[in-house]
């Protein structure tokens, strides 16, 4: 299967993947926001209520990851035999940080991933706060806060989160560009709506632990 | 210095890579360029100090130009970290003195690629670009017994079209600055020029599959959309032909061309 | 000797599909095992390289560049023409030829142009299957210009980069033979030496550039295109690279190398801005389609700028000499014209080396966006080398090297009088007489590999038998002796002076003494100056290194010993030729108005010499022209 030995197609697989995860940040960051409505719980309840979902989303996910982070090293690596000698002055025209980091960006967002599922989802880490609330639901307001009260916790997630935006920064536009979607027209609108994109999860998941931290939501 | 602002020329220091063989190891050596003026071009500043370096009984350092007026794609060095410079729609051989100023230092460097192995000095092997265009750069157009010219009506649009992507003068700049080392740029302009015009369409999943195949063979990275290559490009080759590559790959792929031309061998 | 070109005779019109029919054929199958040697990959080696690949001929190519893509035919701008008579403006292939054989000035040999204007409509097509991207109209047609002293609009043309996107058309088509393992391509390498076993050129001595290792390679022909010698002048519009070494080698072994002194300078080219140039570039002369050429009337105006010179004190000295052509009279006249300008004091820029290319009226008729969309490009490269806006004020324009016409003599069948050396492309002498027309070099080069070398190579490779030769050969063994000796030799001497000096001076020479106009005095000057320049050469001239690897010296320094022994053939050339023609002006013979006034009772012959060794007086050989379809007539453009 060309899809995952070609330059191009593991790239396409790389972007299809990639698209997948953003679709569930975006989904992700939605259902986030009923904590600052008290409704979490509620939505986590809800979610529980839909296994076949839930289950659905899990394997679909976890297979994403799997392969975009193969793919991301097996390409990297790549890269980087393909140029093995760099250029005394290191200077760029266009290439950014974040594009230059991606894999980096994405290593950490890797860690995190199952740092934050070993967290939240199995909920194996210390300092958990596990009970039930006043309706007899999983209190899941309470085991986050429980753990964003704890300083490094809280800048842990926001220094992932940093990695996500950088990430998303260059992979937005540049999924369009390997499935080929893009022109010149479109490739500075892409652009611009992956930094839009990535700037409001930025904004969207940093504000969790920071209002909790600081008080700000209880 | 500010007497030679007087005048107008230039002394300047340039550190330059030299290496006196494909493997043999090199290092940077500084030299001096003396009484340059700003109608000077790069190339013609490098002879001044080859001429010195001669007369001293030194090897001159050894670079690659032809025609001097930026088509022929021969000229290459990294100048102060970027291909050609980095002044746009500029080679090496067309950049002039004037965009630079007394007491300069210049870092000249070769192309750096593992497909492009270093020959002398700042002397590069590109072979492997041409072999990305034997692979299948090309309409399988026998001499003699085609069709007249205007049989097939195409759209001054697509002609255009054709063109921007034809104007590549496979210098490799893109592939020198790419930190992949990646001729994306290269082999995608080929392909949509190709893609685009009705002659190449028979042929075009083969050669997206061909080409692709080929980048890999020879050593080139892979694309992660830096686009530092059009950046580069002295002419300015947009990376638009780089998404119509992938999009050309994908409608291969959906036709199945890609896998049957895996099987036969290539 | 009289020298018999072999053309056909009879009607003109049917020649070359006559002389096709009668032409012996090589056996499919027997294709194969001939060896054939391809040197240069410009338009001409490219397509003749692709196209004997593609019949089934072991082909090899060579170039001394490290991808047969940037041979110099890269570099033509304007176009190429051809007799499809698109645009319904009254062209045919008997315009064409005609105005091919009279733009020459009457000293090609018609049947040769007859062919060349017939297989004209075959590139085009050809180039259209390859992908070449030409112009189109908004209904998808393919687009024409008129260009350079035509009065039809018979160039087709992409973008400024024609002969860019016909040399990629020519490269595709050659990498397609490469894969398919019909060529075997030697890029860096360069030829040195011609082999010719018992009268027959049988092989070709080379350098590889890369390693410095000298080999011959043995064939069944040898097909030398390897393009023109206009460095000869130093600066030029060719390409550094550029030589006349190949040629000159197969020269020094017995082929007839024919009117050296036709050499075209080119009048759109920007101004030489100082002594340590290079190269000169070319501006495609389709910018004369919408500028205007002038100089000041007074010579107190050549201090201002030229936006305050008033329009009554302008000179449009084109305009006003050929009113019918103006700005568009072909080169070799609007070079000489633009020199008696500046000879007279009248000349603009540093030096006064330089005429104005003005395009403000143009603008004021059709704005600038049309002229940006026209020679936006031209316009841009402008800019870059000078620094100057030339939508704001004027080009500065002058003439230089920039085409040779001249080349080694061929018959009808592009193969010199050496049985089994085929010369295509500048490098021959063939089509263009003393005068090239804009858009024609193109031409030839694909017209010469793609339609004609196919054909009449099999005419003699019919009448041979491969693989004759071998690389042990005593004539081999001995050529890769005598080139390593002239390598050796040449950096032995180390002496006190550049490779670049001497190149110098002798293209400064040349271009002083043997350059747009000639006299027997200037000429008979060179021929002193020449040999001394050369004797200094070879006692004084430093090439540093060694020959083990790449030694870009040692490369200069070979192609220039070769120029200065050239030099000295196309002086005499010049001196011989006592008429003006075309390029070739010699101020003794001229009408009261300046223009080239020739010598048909005494000079209508192609001149083709023979070398007697250096230094010694070469041999002449002429080939009577004779004129039946186009006669002979004072070439006007009044």
């Amino acid at each position: 299967m060309r899809l995952f030995s070609d330059s191009i197609g593991r790239k396409v697989v790389m972007a299809i993947t990639g698209l997948l995860m953003v679709l569930f940040v975006i989904g992700h960051l939605l259902g986030n926001f009923s904590i600052f409505a008290h409704g979490i719980n509620a939505y986590a309840e809800k979610l529980h209520h839909l296994p076949a979902l839930v289950w659905g989303n899990r394997v679909v996910m976890g297979l994403a990851v799997i392969v975009h982070v193969i793919l991301a090293i097996q390409v990297t690596m790549e890269n980087q035999a393909a140029k093995p000698t760099k250029y005394k002055v290191e200077r760029y025209l266009k290439a950014t940080f974040a594009g230059r980091t991606m894999i980096w960006t994405g290593l950490i967002l890797g860690a995190f991933i199952v740092y934050h599922l070993l967290q939240f989802t199995i909920r194996k880490t210390p300092g958990l706060v596990l009970e039930q609330d006043a309706l007899n639901r999983f209190d899941v307001f309470t085991m986050v806060v429980s753990q964003f009260k704890v300083g490094l916790i809280a800048l842990l997630y926001v220094v992932a989160m940093g990695g996500l935006f950088l990430h998303l920064k260059h992979g937005i536009q540049s999924t369009f560009q390997t499935l080929g979607l893009s022109n010149g027209v479109m490739l500075p609108r892409y652009g611009a709506l992956g930094k839009v994109l990535s700037s409001v999860f930025l904004v969207g998941f940093v504000a969790i632990p920071v209002t909790i931290f600081f008080g700000i939501l209880k | 210095m500010s007497a030679h602002a007087s005048d107008g020329t230039m002394n300047l220091k340039l550190i330059v890579w030299r290496q006196k063989g494909p493997n043999e190891p090199g290092k940077f050596e500084t030299y001096e360029a003396r009484n340059i003026t700003p109608h000077h071009s790069f190339l013609e500043m490098m002879d001044v100090v080859n001429e010195d370096l001669i007369k001293e009984g030194k090897e001159p350092i050894v670079f690659d130009h032809d025609c001097r007026e930026g088509i022929c794609g021969m000229c290459s060095a990294v100048v102060n970290g970027v291909p050609h410079g980095g002044f746009k729609r500029t080679t090496l051989c067309q950049l002039h003195m004037r965009k630079f100023k007394d007491g300069d230092a210049i870092y000249i460097e070769p192309w750096r690629s593992r497909a492009f192995p270093i020959v002398k000095d700042l002397m590069v092997d590109r072979g492997a670009l041409d072999k990305l265009i034997q692979a299948a750069g090309y309409i399988s157009a026998h001499t003699g017994g085609v069709p007249d010219g205007n049989a097939t009506p195409i759209g001054k649009r697509t002609a255009d079209y054709a063109m921007d992507a034809a104007e590549c003068i496979g210098c490799g700049a893109c592939v020198a600055a790419c930190p992949n080392g990646a001729a994306m740029l290269f082999a995608g302009a080929k392909i949509s020029q190709y893609a685009e015009l009705p002659q190449g369409q028979v042929e075009a999943p083969e050669r997206v599959a061909a080409m692709i195949n080929a980048m890999a063979e020879n050593g080139f990275g892979n694309c992660t959309n830096h686009y530092e290559c059009q950046a580069a490009c002295p002419k300015g080759i947009d990376v638009k032909f780089i998404a119509r590559m992938n999009r050309e790959f994908v409608k291969a792929l959906a036709q199945d061309k890609v896998g049957a031309l895996a099987q036969s061998g290539k | 000797m009289i020298l018999d070109g072999k053309a056909p005779t009879g009607k003109i019109q049917d020649s070359w599909d006559n002389y096709r029919f009668e032409l012996k054929l090589v056996n499919p199958a027997n294709k194969r095992k001939f060896k054939i040697l391809v040197v240069g990959t410009g338009l001409a080696g490219a397509s003749a390289a692709a196209t004997l690949g593609e019949l089934g001929y072991n082909v090899e190519a060579f170039c001394y560049q490290d991808s047969p893509r940037r041979a110099h035919s890269i570099a033509a701008q304007g176009g190429i023409n051809a007799a499809k008579s698109y645009p319904n403006d009254g062209d045919s292939i008997y315009r064409l030829f005609y105005d091919t054989v009279k733009g020459g000035d009457f000293r090609a040999r018609e049947a040769d142009v007859w062919r060349l204007a017939q297989v004209s409509n075959n590139i085009i097509d050809q180039c259209v299957a390859q992908g070449v991207p030409f112009a189109r109209d908004y209904a998808g047609y393919l687009d024409n210009r008129s260009f350079g002293g035509a009065q039809v609009s018979r160039t087709f043309y992409a973008r400024g980069q024609t002969g860019q996107q016909l040399l990629l058309g020519a490269y595709s088509a050659l990498s397609r033979q490469i894969k398919a393992g019909t060529v075997k391509m030697f890029p860096r390498t360069e030829m040195l030496d011609l082999v010719v076993v018992d009268g027959e050129a049988k092989g070709i001595t080379i350098r590889d550039l890369k390693t410095g290792e000298i080999r011959v390679h043995v064939g069944d022909a040898v097909v030398l295109a390897s393009g023109g010698y206009a460095n000869v002048f130093y600066l030029s519009t060719n390409a550094m690279g550029c030589s006349v070494t190949a040629a000159w080698k197969a020269h020094k072994k017995g082929a007839f190398f024919a009117n050296p002194c036709y050499t075209q300078i080119h009048p759109t080219c920007i101004p030489q801005a100082g002594d340590y140039q290079s190269k000169l570039t070319l501006m495609s002369e389709s910018l004369r389609n919408d500028g205007r050429i002038w100089v000041p009337k007074k010579k107190e105006d050549l201090n201002k700028p030229a936006n305050q010179i008033p329009e009554e004190d302008r000179d449009y000295y084109l305009e006003r000499k050929y009113p019918s052509f103006g700005n568009l009279a072909p080169r070799d006249i609007a070079s000489r014209a633009a020199k008696e300008q500046c000879d007279d004091g009248r000349g603009v820029g540093p030096g006064g080396r330089g005429v104005y290319l003005d395009f403000s009226t143009s603008i004021k008729r059709l704005g600038e966006d049309k002229i940006r969309e026209r020679y936006g490009n031209l316009f841009e490269m402008y800019e870059r080398i000078t620094d100057e806006n030339a939508y704001k004020q004027p080009m500065r324009i002058y003439p230089a090297p920039h085409y040779s016409m001249g080349g080694l003599w061929v018959d009808y069948n592009l193969m010199s009088n050496v049985p089994g050396l085929f010369v295509l492309g500048e490098a021959n002498f063939s089509v263009h007489g003393a005068n090239r027309l804009g858009a024609s070099a193109l031409m030839q080069g694909l017209a010469d590999g793609y339609f004609v070398i196919p054909y009449t190579i099999g005419g003699y490779l019919a009448k041979t038998k491969p693989g004759k030769v071998k690389t042990d050969n005593p004539e081999c063994v001995k050529s890769i002796a005598d080139v390593k000796a002239e390598r050796e030799k040449l950096l032995a001497i180390n002496g006190k002076r550049t490779v670049t000096e001497f190149i110098r001076e002798l293209g400064a020479t040349m271009w002083e003494d043997v350059g747009m106009a000639r006299s027997e005095k200037t000429l008979t000057d060179a021929l002193k100056k020449i040999p001394s320049i050369r004797e200094e050469f070879w006692q004084n001239v430093k090439v540093p290194g060694t020959g083990a690897d790449t030694n870009q010296q040692l490369e200069n320094a070979g192609r220039t010993a070769d120029f200065l022994e050239f030099a000295e053939l196309l002086t005499r050339d010049a001196l011989h030729r006592n008429e003006s023609c075309g390029g070739h002006f010699r101020v003794e013979h001229q009408y009261p108005d300046g223009e080239a006034k020739r010598d048909d009772e005494n000079y209508c012959y192609s001149a083709a010499w023979e070398f007697k060794g250096v230094g010694k007086e070469p041999e002449l050989h002429k080939e009577p022209l004779k004129f039946e379809n186009v006669h002979l007539a004072v070439r006007s453009y009044k």
